[in-house]
């Protein structure tokens, strides 16, 4: 009974934590361009205006226009219930793997491309199109990453994955080095930031999610937007409990709760940070280049395959 | 045994030798000449910490020696000469458009497992702790092998020859602890005298056809004007 109150507990900190994660990233680029910058809670503001506008519909608008903000949420608030926050072994962890846990992403996905392209509108069509193309070529990358990490712990379960990295510490695998590098790529792919799309930009030619939900107003597009920010959130701490476990509570006392919470909070506003930097160091890459980005991930988690099977394994 | 039991310092060995191979298949994607000599530099210099390593690990001292020497030639030497070498030649922006890039890229890691399959035999008659790094080494030298059979220009052909080598010094470090210091210092003359001669090469090449693609070696003037 307490794991599943700790559960929904740790669900709700992921949604309400999320906006903050956005909000960081945004205000630390700000401050590294010199520029004044919102505050970091300001995607709060920003939800909390949307939620209270009135919704705009097209005439053009089928069903499927209205309902794919609600299950792009739903979808991504469950994939977010899944992955281990701050403490393993919490009940809803069984709830699925992390191949479904791809699947929950491609069903997100999925909706996302009708809606955009429901309206009928050019620009929701082109992001559509953009977007599947990418993550036609990120998946198979992300899932060879995720393959290699599980045939180290020998289970598909993030939270078994994350406690069997917890009890075997301070081991260097060469497979999981580059199984971090490959998904740290698919994840700045799959979370649209910026080498491969610019979260901050509304240029036509240049966008990708923001393409799909350019005709969502009100509520609709502020569940897109949460959606979006969720979607960072989870694979942020995937990377970071995958790759650095440390800290996070195996069981359910207060103490190491505790530290597993400091912790996560910790290693999040790291993570964020050297993202901003990342953002502020390089240019948005022409969409035509994505493919051999996206085929660098594939061959490092490949990589990170072969050099499991030829160095683990005797 | 098993691989958690490794020590630590094993098993950066083996993550270094991982890394040497993720440097042999950027250096057969990378189509920029600087960049192609800057990640031969990188590889080098993986090469030195891998051997220093092992050196200190089996308490085989005189490998140091190697280490220094690849250090002063592959990481210093060579990407230096190789840099004026395309300064003199005016080719620094130069970019090379290679052939299907995806299919070379899947042909590398099918030369990868092509590489394991054949290493698997070698590997039992070792017992040493750095024996599973011989198949990386078969895989480093093969993929230098792909390098020169997909390039045309030939200062990334040449690059492409002198990985074939690290592969084979990394070979004799992970498998036998080095080979006797003649040897070894020969090799390394060798390699030496080649960087240097095919500088003249690269001169003499252009003067001869006006260009280094060596694609218009194949053909004949007689026969084509």
């Amino acid at each position: 009974m307490n794991g599943w109150i700790l559960a929904l507990a740790q669900t709700i900190l992921f949604l309400f934590c999320a906006p903050l994660l956005t909000g960081w990233v945004k205000w630390v680029k700000c401050k590294l361009q010199s520029r004044r910058g919102a505050p970091p809670w300001q995607p709060y503001r920003d939800l909390l205006k949307l939620f209270r506008k009135e919704v705009v519909l097209s005439e053009s608008a089928s069903p499927i226009f209205r309902v794919a903000p609600y299950i792009v949420f739903s979808v991504t608030a469950l994939a977010g219930a899944v992955v281990p926050m701050f403490a393993v072994g919490l009940p809803s962890a069984a709830i699925a793997d992390v191949i479904v846990l791809v699947g929950f992403f491609a069903l997100g996905r999925f909706f996302l491309a009708l809606a955009g392209m429901d309206v009928g509108t050019a620009f929701g069509g082109m992001g559509s199109s953009r977007e599947m193309t990418i993550s036609s070529l990120a998946e198979p990358a992300m899932l060879m990453g995720i393959f290699t990490i599980a045939m180290t712990v020998h289970s598909t379960n993030l939270a078994s994955m994350t406690r069997y990295l917890l009890e075997h510490p301070i081991q260097l695998y060469p497979s999981f080095v580059f199984a971090a590098m490959g998904m740290l790529l698919v994840a700045v792919a799959e979370t649209g930031r910026i080498p491969i799309d610019n979260p901050a930009t509304h240029l036509e030619l240049t966008m990708v999610h923001e393409a799909m939900i350019l005709e969502y107003t009100g509520r609709h597009l502020a569940l897109m937007e949460w959606g979006a920010m969720l979607k960072l959130m989870i694979y942020s701490i995937l990377l970071v409990n995958l790759f650095l476990p440390w800290g996070i509570a195996d069981n359910f006392s207060t103490l190491p709760l505790l530290i597993g919470f400091g912790s996560i909070v910790i290693k999040l506003f790291l993570l964020g940070t050297a993202l901003a930097v990342m953002e502020t160091g390089i240019a948005k890459m022409r969409f035509f280049r994505a493919p051999q980005y996206l085929g660098l991930a594939f061959i490092l988690c490949l990589l990170g395959m072969l050099s499991h099977v030829i160095l683990e394994i005797n | 045994m098993n691989y958690a039991q490794l020590s630590l310092i094993e098993q950066l060995i083996l993550t270094l030798s991982a890394m040497v191979l993720l440097t042999s298949f950027l250096l057969l994607a990378q189509t920029r000449i600087i960049s192609l000599i800057n990640i031969f530099a990188a590889q080098g210099f993986l090469l030195f910490l891998g051997t220093c390593l092992i050196a200190q690990s089996s308490g085989m001292y005189h490998l140091y020696i190697s280490a220094g020497i690849t250090l002063a030639l592959k990481v210093f030497f060579i990407p230096w000469q190789l840099r004026r070498l395309v300064k003199r030649l005016d080719i620094r922006r130069d970019v090379e458009n290679v052939g299907g890039p995806s299919m070379i890229m899947i042909a590398g890691g099918a030369l990868v497992l092509f590489s394991y399959y054949v290493a698997l035999p070698i590997r039992e008659l070792s017992t040493l702790a750095t024996r599973n790094t011989i198949a990386i080494s078969l895989a480093v030298i093969l993929l230098g092998m792909l390098m020169m059979i997909t390039r045309r220009k030939a200062v990334a052909q040449v690059v492409g020859f002198m990985s074939m080598e690290n592969g084979l010094f990394f070979a004799a470090v992970v498998s036998t602890y080095g080979m006797p210091m003649v040897v070894e210092l020969g090799v390394a003359f060798d390699v030496l005298v080649a960087a240097i001669l095919f500088g003249i090469f690269f001169f003499q090449i252009r003067a001869g056809i006006g260009s280094l693609d060596v694609d218009h070696l194949n053909r004949l003037h007689e026969v084509d004007r």
